[in-house]
């Protein structure tokens, strides 16, 4: 098959059977440069609601940049811009009016290594309702909800006031996730989570993420496809073009992805020709 | 004799040269403090020695009181000026200070630190002492913070620079301002080097004399005015060593065993500490 | 439940929030502002401190101008004022400290870098350089006056001038005060910084070179002098002018050794004067706008001069290292 310039990238209608279905989070013709040179091409996605929705693709195909242009982390960068729109709930992050401090409350992030702070384990988790000026018995039950919710309640609840730094990686991972729940997210972005944990630590995040899904939004960037193909209900398949700019190739379903890929780039990627 | 025989032994020679140069470092170092502990004991173990201002020429005993408070006073009030100031100095340079202000910065407080002690004498004189006609511990006091400042400064950016990014991130994406995350993520995280160098700084300052000589000028009296012009350890230890009187230059020796050891507790303060925040 | 109204007040909170957007002072803004504003106060203080060296000596620099360096008479009495004999000592002095700590200092920092046999040293001779650097200049001072004075008067000056009495340099009385004293004195000071600025430079030689020198066979004197130490010429040689700087600006010590006259002589016995223990010495005493003028006018000499070889040392390590200018 030959790919053609005027080879759009779509973006697949939600799926009709699920009723409730809603799109949370809806990039549109995102572009996005560092200085001169182009990390995304007209990238577009729809995420749904208490969905996960999973980003593929080689090396370098802009996906953790796509996913970092959601909660505005590319700020942080001097020199970088973006153009497009992101509507979260119908507002545009991406405009200059937007408060970035409570977007970023309510779109969370966990990142590829753990980086839990040098504090507390209830520290940890107590700082985001610290911010919002919640009271002491407040944060006090948020913080144990949310270790609770990411299992680690019973593994820590003797010793909060340790040091985060103690816990394995694997702790520690899902420690930042407790992190990011007590703040009450509407969407949790997950760069590569588990990329740095052995299996185990791994099958718990997976495991974790099904449940979380219920009552949030996630978007997960992973390098594993069988990951992807585990634990995503949605995927998008992105690579690098010509112009080493990443674009969105292909949407979907992630049984439809897996299975019958649109694109003979996405099916090359699935099938291991390359990436 | 072979080539290679020679080569051996030249070998040999050049370690031995090297060992010889060893020698020659320790050898000062371990006489030096021999010395001062061997002299200054029996100062320092004199009555009246920690609690007693020095007695008039002649008249026997007496004590450094006046310049311990002075030492403690006078590097105190600088430490209270240069510490909060050199921290929030080396804050800006590590998180806002990747540009040409912050390398004008950090180029000036590199040429601070090499100058000669004297100099901030003479700025706390011209400052200070001049201008109030007046010599005062709080001269020496401002001298002083001047000479800690660069130290304090580069030791907060320092540690600051080591704390990875990704923890600010982490702050970040909690819906934390930069503020927040600076004042109550990265500071926290670096406190230990920020610590460390505030004590060092304090521990240098504590043995400069010739500062003190232009600002502070000394006093016999116990004095605790920062207005007035004030005593130091530093300051008796050089005075004394050049007066006729025995009594007097054991009394030096024994400040200078002080000081010896206000240093080296400093130091090892500064040790547990670090160690202490790293578990 | 306390949990839901927390919850709900959080969750409502709207996206969009331009009133919060606009407001100048936002958190952000004042911290930011705070530390510009502590950063800009640095640079006044060292404007201010610029200011302060000019100032007091303007009498004097009025009054003798340049020829203030070249002038040999240092008289309080006729009001006559030159700088040349402290010139002479700091720069004699230094010369001397440096004459010694350099090769005792290189020395120790190759052991430091390079020794393996008797490696477990390292850890003791790194803490006793340590100490000796964290020693008050006034306590090294002290036990120079009390210990290495008569030492050099009884002991090391007649030996000098026995062996080496041929020599201007060791000729005349020799009363433990003097050049040669307070050189040695310098060097001992000095010796810290040069050993610790050594083992970084030497530590920064590419292992790759030394093992190549050794697997070709040569010894480890061999490579040290022909692969190591020519790598690290430069950065060594910004070793050496740090050091010189720390010496240059050294007082109390000096002062308490150098005998404070002020002459100029050949003779390393002799007593003398450096730009710093004139001021640390005379301050005092001096009365009147020109004579302090003139103490003033030495220790802007002696800022300056330390200022330039401090920058000139720095650029080499620059361009040694390539990397961070003055982690040292």
């Amino acid at each position: 098959m030959i790919a053609t310039a005027t080879m759009q990238t779509e973006v697949a209608p939600p799926p009709m059977r699920d009723v409730d279905a809603e799109t949370k989070l809806d990039a549109r013709h995102v572009n996005f440069w560092y200085g001169d040179f182009q990390a995304l091409h007209d990238a577009s996605l729809a995420v749904q609601a208490r969905k996960i929705t999973a980003l593929i693709g080689p090396s370098g195909c802009g996906k953790t940049t796509f996913l970092r242009v959601f909660n505005r982390m590319h700020d942080l960068t001097p020199g970088t811009r973006a153009t497009g729109e992101v509507l979260l709930d119908g507002h545009n992050v991406l405009s200059p009016d937007t408060d970035v401090i409570n977007l970023r409350r309510q779109v969370g992030m966990l990142f590829q290594r753990a980086n839990p702070f040098p504090k507390s384990i209830y520290d940890n988790v107590a700082y985001g309702p610290h911010i919002l000026g919640w009271s002491k018995p407040q944060i006090n039950e948020i913080v144990e909800e949310s270790l609770k919710d990411t299992g680690l309640w019973d593994e820590v609840k003797d010793r909060l006031r340790r040091s985060a730094l103690n816990l394995s990686g694997g702790q520690q991972q899902r420690l930042c996730l407790a992190r990011a729940l007590a703040v009450k997210p509407e969407v949790i972005l997950m760069d590569e989570p588990a990329s740095a944990l052995d299996p185990i630590a791994t099958l718990r995040i997976e495991e974790l993420m099904q449940e979380l899904k219920k009552r949030y939004t996630i978007v997960i960037v992973t390098h594993n496809m069988q990951q992807s193909a585990r634990v995503s209900d949605f995927t998008a398949f992105m690579l690098m073009n010509p112009k080493r700019a990443g674009e969105v190739i292909e949407f979907g379903p992630t049984d439809d992805i897996f299975n019958r890929p649109k694109d003979s780039r996405t099916e090359d990627y699935i099938t291991g020709r390359f990436g | 004799m072979s080539r290679l025989l020679a080569r051996i032994m030249l070998d040999r020679l050049v370690t031995a040269v090297i060992v010889l140069c060893v020698m020659l470092t320790a050898i000062p170092v371990l006489v030096l403090l021999l010395f001062v502990v061997i002299r200054g004991l029996p100062g320092m173990l004199t009555p009246g020695f920690f609690t007693s201002p020095p007695h008039p020429f002649g008249v026997p005993g007496g004590g450094v009181f006046n310049a311990i408070i002075g030492t403690l006073e006078i590097v105190g009030i600088g430490s209270l000026l240069a510490v909060p100031f050199g921290a929030l100095v080396g804050i800006f340079l590590s998180e806002y200070g990747r540009n040409r202000i912050g390398d004008t910065v950090r180029f000036t407080s590199d040429v601070l630190t090499g100058l000669p002690s004297i100099a901030f004498g003479i700025f706390g004189y011209t400052v200070l002492v001049a201008t109030l006609h007046h010599f005062s511990a709080i001269s020496a006091s401002v001298a002083l913070a001047v000479l800690m400042l660069p130290v304090v400064l580069r030791a907060t950016e320092t540690a600051l620079v080591l704390v990875p990014q990704s923890l600010r991130e982490a702050g970040l994406a909690l819906g934390a301002a930069r503020w927040r995350v600076t004042i109550e993520i990265v500071v926290p995280a670096a406190l230990g080097g920020i610590v460390t160098g505030a004590l060092l700084a304090m521990a240098r300052a504590a043995g400069e004399t010739a500062p003190l000589l232009f600002t502070a000028l000394g006093n016999d009296f116990t004095q605790v005015n920062p207005l007035q012009p004030m005593g130091a350890l530093s300051l008796t230890v050089f005075k004394n060593a050049l007066l006729p009187y025995t009594e007097l230059q054991n009394q030096a020796w024994a400040a200078a065993l002080l000081l010896v050891i206000m240093v080296a507790v400093t130091n090892i303060l500064a040790r547990i500490y670090v160690r202490r925040i790293q578990r | 439940m306390s949990r839901g109204t927390a919850a709900e007040r959080v969750v409502r909170a709207p996206l969009v929030a331009p009133g919060r957007q606009r407001r100048f002072l936002s958190g952000d803004r004042i911290f930011q502002g705070l530390a510009l504003a502590s950063a800009a106060m640095i640079l006044l203080i060292a404007l201010i401190f610029v200011v302060a060296l000019f100032i007091p000596a303007l009498p004097a620099i009025r009054r003798f101008g340049l020829a203030f360096f070249v002038t040999r008479t240092w008289d309080p009495v006729r009001q006559n004022f030159g700088a040349l004999p402290a010139l002479y000592g700091t720069l004699v002095t230094s010369a001397i400290g440096l004459v010694i700590a350099f090769p005792v200092g290189l020395g120790s920092a190759l052991f430091l870098a390079e020794e393996a046999r008797l490696g477990f040293l390292r850890g003791p001779l790194s803490f006793a350089v340590e100490l000796l650097a964290g020693i008050p200049s006034v306590v090294i001072g002290l036990w120079a006056f009390f210990i290495l004075t008569p030492l050099m008067r009884d002991n090391v000056d007649p030996f000098l001038r026995s062996t080496f009495g041929f020599v201007p340099l060791f000729q005349g009385t020799a009363n433990g005060y003097g050049y040669l004293t307070a050189g040695v004195v310098l060097a001992i000071m000095v010796l810290p910084i040069m050993i610790a600025l050594s083992r970084d430079v030497l530590r920064a030689v590419p292992r790759a070179l030394r093992e190549a020198s050794l697997a070709l066979g040569a010894t480890k004197a061999e490579t040290i002098w022909s692969v190591i130490l020519p790598y690290a010429r430069v950065g060594i040689t910004g070793a050496v002018l740090l050091s010189l700087g720390r010496a240059l600006g050294e007082t109390i010590a000096v002062t308490m050794v150098i005998g404070n006259r002020p002459v100029i002589s050949a003779s390393l016995f002799s007593s003398g004067y450096t730009l710093p223990s004139v001021l640390a010495n005379e301050f005092t005493e001096a009365v009147g706008p020109l004579y302090q003028g003139s103490l003033f006018y030495l220790g802007l000499v002696l800022v300056l001069i330390t200022i330039a070889v401090n920058v000139l040392a720095r650029l080499l390590i620059w361009r040694f290292s390539g990397s961070d200018p003055a982690s040292a």
